[in-house]
């Protein structure tokens, strides 16, 4: 295998880690209450526009950012679900699709609105340039990206599978009536789990703009990368979307470095497509 | 009832005479043509998402369809634009046949997420083609060559082109409404095990709704190249363009003959008067604004604003996630 190879897998792997970190909150909502959040990809980049403020306004890199994307969306997702999501739930299936897909549109022009469509990019020097191990260039910003992607996806899974929480949590997914007849209360569970899914995505997002462009309408391909994801692993399943996250960020790169940068898309939508008709339940997914 | 049949006449009558009203107001005369069009988009929309309930968010893949046949017919063959158009709707349906059959299996957040994913593939793709123009697009004829090119000074003929197809669009829902393809969507819409218990072929008749639904989407695209003779992959395969027919049937109405009509008649005005005030960044307000819209729609008023006008004893309340149990999974 020539170097190259390795480096494109090797990046592909730190990405990978990426979108298993922001797909895992995508995920956390569908196992816990049967809903998509259509606005998942606009939590991610208002995230990354948190980093983008804090850099410009206060001059901190992601260690300052990422609290602070953490507290705002995982605000921002306790609100959605205390005013939108708990109503919609028991509405019409269109109004459940309707209202958080209405909640993109909202978020993702008023970003437009507030700061313009031009990409805004963080500088290359602020996580420590680039440094070369065994003859494989690390980006800081990748590795630092990605290791923490990995990092704090595995202890979302160890929460909702080691902890009494996440074990609540469980319960009422499984059987809200009979979780409430257990004395935990469903709604807090379920808020919970909006606030655990939009800290990890503020983080994930405060991530990503390290080294990607931030704008707009970033959120609608990272929605589609993150639906992907979660329906490649399994609707639910944490660890579910940390390995196919993995999978998809090495497919994308490979398919960037073989086929040419504009059919990565064209190659994860695929693939995507192929997944729903042939696994809908996902890799990891029970049939 | 005799208000219904009166205010019914009465928009009859209106949309007949609405270009006399206005005439040597091209603004308005332009208007006009623009609600039309956006009805005729969010009704077909309503064949498949309002009566079946099955939400495409990727309708946008049938109107680009059908754009670009009219384009790609004057471009390369020299035909006129409009003789595009039944090509277009050909391949709209062959390709809901192919989009439908794998993903209309899928249910209620599925399929949704499956039409937008579906979109964005035709839109990278389409992007690729030279043979349509790649990102730049494909303009259709500056100068008109036969009547035929439809191309006119003012937008009334087009206004009356659409109203014709829209009439046409709308006799064909209410028959179907009024058919047994219609009790069964409806049954399939409320709950789809129970109709299939009750022995309807539910994957049949949601992808004839999802074939008629994309060839006359691709109508829309065809006239909407017509009248405004460019497309390019973000016109014709956009998200916004699928966005735009759900929130038109949805405010007024999913499912019901006239919700998209009502729907159109809102939001093409607000449109275009927050594109003429508020210049380039309006077109990011108006958007704000349509997501608050929807985000109200869906919260409090999920059946639309003709349901306010409807008297009908108040239904059941079902038990929460009743019917989310049945039908949230793919089987």
């Amino acid at each position: 295998m020539s170097m190259t190879l390795v480096q494109v897998i090797v990046s592909g792997l730190l990405l990978g880690a990426v979108y298993a970190l922001f797909s895992s909150g995508l995920t956390l909502i569908w196992g816990m209450m049967n809903v998509v959040n259509f606005a998942h990809g606009d939590f991610v980049m208002l995230g990354m526009y948190t980093a983008v403020v804090v850099w410009t306004a206060l001059g901190g890199g992601p260690f300052a950012a990422a609290p602070i994307a953490a507290i705002l969306i995982a605000t921002l997702g306790i609100a959605s679900y205390f005013l939108l999501v708990r109503h919609i739930m028991r509405g019409p299936m269109l109004a459940q699709i309707l209202g958080t897909f209405g909640l993109a549109l909202f978020l993702r022009y008023s970003a437009f609105w507030y700061f313009g469509a031009d990409f805004k990019t963080l500088p290359d020097t602020l996580v420590g340039g680039s440094f070369v191990i065994a003859g494989i260039r690390f980006e800081g910003a990748r590795v630092l990206a990605g290791v923490s992607g990995l990092a704090i996806t595995l202890l979302l899974h160890v929460i909702l599978t080691r902890t009494m929480v996440g074990s609540r949590m469980l319960a009422v997914s499984e059987d809200a009536t009979a979780a409430q007849l257990m004395g935990i209360r469903p709604q807090r569970m379920q808020a919970l789990a909006w606030g655990m899914a939009g800290a990890a995505t503020g983080i994930a997002g405060a991530l990503i703009a390290t080294f990607f462009y931030t704008s707009p309408t970033v959120g609608e391909t990272l929605a589609i990368l993150a639906f992907v994801t979660v329906s490649f692993g399994g609707f639910g399943s944490v660890l579910g979307a940390l390995v196919a996250g993995l999978i998809i960020g090495v497919v994308e790169s490979l398919s960037a470095y073989l086929i040419g940068p504009v059919y990565k898309d064209v190659v994860v939508y695929l693939l995507f497509v192929l997944v729903l008709w042939f696994r809908p339940q996902g890799l990891m997914g029970k049939a | 009832m005799g208000a219904r049949r009166f205010a019914f006449l009465g928009l009859v009558v209106l949309a007949l005479v609405y270009p006399l009203l206005v005439a040597g107001l091209p603004v308005y005369e332009r208007l006009g043509a623009l609600v039309l069009l956006g009805a005729i988009g969010a009704s077909a929309w309503n064949i498949v998402g309002g009566y079946a309930g099955q939400v495409s968010v990727g309708h946008a893949v049938f109107f680009g369809f059908g754009a670009y046949s009219a384009v790609v017919v004057y471009t390369h063959l020299g035909w006129p634009p409009i003789a595009g158009a039944p090509i277009g709707m050909a391949l709209s349906v062959l390709l809901a046949a192919v989009i439908g059959v794998p993903t209309l299996r899928l249910s209620g957040h599925y399929f949704s997420m499956a039409t937008i994913a579906v979109a964005e593939l035709v839109r990278v793709l389409s992007s690729t083609f030279e043979f349509l123009g790649g990102a730049q697009g494909l303009g259709g004829p500056a100068m008109p060559r036969t009547v035929f090119d439809l191309s006119f000074l003012s937008a009334t003929p087009f206004y009356y082109i659409f109203l014709a197809v829209l009439a046409f669009l709308l006799g064909l829902t209410w028959w179907i409404e009024n058919s047994r393809m219609g009790f069964y969507l409806r049954a399939i819409k409320d709950s789809e095990r129970a109709a299939r218990s009750l022995g309807v072929s539910a994957g049949r008749y949601k992808l004839y709704a999802y074939m008629l639904s994309g060839a006359f989407t691709a109508l829309a695209g065809s006239l909407y190249l017509c009248m405004f003779g460019f497309v390019d992959p973000e016109s014709g395969f956009g998200i916004l363009i699928s966005v735009k027919m759900v929130v038109m049937a949805a405010l007024g109405g999913a499912g019901q003959l006239f919700g998209p009509l009502v729907g159109a008649m809102i939001l093409v005005p607000l449109e275009e008067l927050s594109n003429s005030w508020l210049g380039g960044r309006g077109a990011g307000l108006t958007f704000v604004l349509y997501g608050a819209i929807i985000v109200i729609i869906a919260r409090f008023l999920p059946s639309g604003l003709l349901s306010l006008f409807e008297r009908r004893p108040e239904a059941p309340k079902a038990k929460p996630g009743a019917t989310n149990v049945a039908d949230g999974h793919a089987d």
